[in-house]
């Protein structure tokens, strides 16, 4: 197991276009970028040879004020702006939890998830895939993010490429949970064991830094069920920035936020926010495109800047 | 990364007449304690109240020397709350009305962060304390 908070790559920032095939290919030869290959090289039968990619936004806080961001109404605006722009528009866009901050007033919580809902309805794309944070669900298990968005734990398939997302943050302990974790087992027997599968968590499945409550109690068993199958992606947020880590054949990546940055973990003794930086406005915040091209089972990750 | 050497458990003490229920945190910890009675008896613990409030632990500063067993005796003022020490791998959840008692022996020197891992509440993110493990 590699050491937390090590980067394997790293990563560049690439224009607005989105990943094509050609920029794809390009990529891939100048590893400039985070390459996630899983272990076999094969197309599955008759899935679908089709390039594509999609867009990755995190921890949007929606509600959050403070200096570590004086444009804290205007950062997510600007990033669904962002990602209109690209000339090849995503497939779909994920969205991995956070995207309200927390409030103790449910009526609060609910009017930051429908100014959220209505933010990012202005995305061209509209595939839009949603998923809650802590700060969306952990003290109302969920109940509001479920009013708005539906489920909290689902799949969808897209390409040939299995997608699923497990919510470890509906239980306030930051637990996946028996229930979940039988349905996660049931939905990977239903899958070849040489499977493109991506998984979407809010929280890190491994033990990151429990010092900063950066894990999952119950996420070991997760990637024990997850290690079953040869080409696992998992893909998350809550930390506030990017980390790539690898947990025996399964690659995790972390995002970057849209309303302020975190410190590398363990790199300081609290886990302060970074400071907004005046000379260089939304320094460390971004979003992440994702292109794939499925013959290759690989994965090409841009960091993308908000403005 | 949780530490292989450890020694915790975390005991609901049996208080208004509810029936106790004991918990170990880990493998490791429940062969260490199990261990440890077969051959000697334990010294007795010290015992340390904590309290969990929105959003702090009181007190927030514990210290403690090394070696030496501790139990904390956990109450919560107000809603659920947890306390955990990943760096000894010990930790409870706290529920209101109820008295936890965490064991655990500080087998290393230094300063280790307690930090609420039970989302509580807005202001959960800052809540955390320290433990200061000194040499005896």
């Amino acid at each position: 197991m590699d050491r937390p908070g090590k980067a394997h790559a790293n990563s560049r920032h690439a224009d607005q276009r989105g990943i094509d095939r050609r920029e794809f290919l390009k990529l891939a030869g100048l590893g400039g970028v985070v390459l996630v290959a899983g272990c076999a090289s094969t197309t599955r039968p008759g899935t679908t040879d089709a390039d594509f990619h999609f867009v990755q936004l995190s921890d949007t806080h929606w509600g959050f004020e403070g200096p570590v961001n004086p444009d804290a109404r205007g950062t997510l605006k600007k990033a669904v702006a962002s990602v209109n722009s690209m000339t090849r528009q995503p497939d779909f866009v994920m969205f991995t939890g956070d995207l309200t901050h927390t409030t103790d007033d449910p009526k609060e919580r609910r009017v930051r998830l429908a100014q959220f809902k209505e933010i990012v309805g202005e995305l061209k794309v509209k595939d839009v895939h949603l998923m809650p944070g802590e700060h969306d669900a952990s003290l109302d298990n969920g109940k509001a993010f479920i009013e708005f968005f539906g489920p909290t734990h689902y799949t969808f398939d897209h390409k040939g490429v299995h997608f699923i997302v497990v919510d470890n943050v509906s239980d306030p302990a930051a637990a996946i949970g028996d229930e979940q974790l039988d349905w996660l087992r049931a939905d990977l027997e239903q899958q070849p064991k040489d499977a493109r599968i991506v998984v979407f968590t809010h929280r890190p499945l491994f033990d990151l830094y429990p010092q900063w409550d950066w894990a999952t109690k119950d996420g070991a068993r997760a990637i024990e069920l997850l290690q079953t199958h040869d080409n696992v992606t998992v893909f998350y947020g809550h930390i506030h920035q990017e980390n790539h880590f690898t947990t025996g054949n399964i690659a995790h990546h972390s995002a970057k936020s849209l309303i302020f940055a975190l410190p590398a973990p363990a790199s300081q003794p609290r886990r302060l926010p970074v400071p907004w930086d005046a000379n260089a406005p939304y320094k460390g915040l971004g979003y992440r495109d994702v292109g794939t091209e499925t013959a290759a089972s690989t994965y090409a990750i841009a960091e993308r800047p908000v403005a | 990364m949780r530490s292989p050497n450890v020694r915790s458990r975390e005991v609901a003490v049996p208080s208004l007449g509810r029936r106790s229920v004991l918990r170990f945190v880990g493998t490791a910890g429940l062969l260490a304690v199990a261990g440890s009675l077969s051959v000697k008896a334990q010294p007795k613990p010290r015992i340390v109240p904590v309290v969990a409030r929105k959003f702090t632990y009181e007190p927030r500063e514990i210290t403690l020397k090394v070696n030496e067993p501790v139990v904390f005796r956990l109450t919560t003022a107000d809603v659920v709350m947890g306390f955990s020490v990943p760096d000894f791998n010990a930790r409870a959840t706290i529920l209101p009305g109820q008295t936890v008692a965490l064991a655990m022996t500080p087998v290393r020197t230094g300063e280790f962060v307690i930090v609420c891992d039970v989302f509580c509440g807005s202001g959960h993110e800052d809540m955390e304390g320290t433990l200061r493990v000194v040499g005896s």
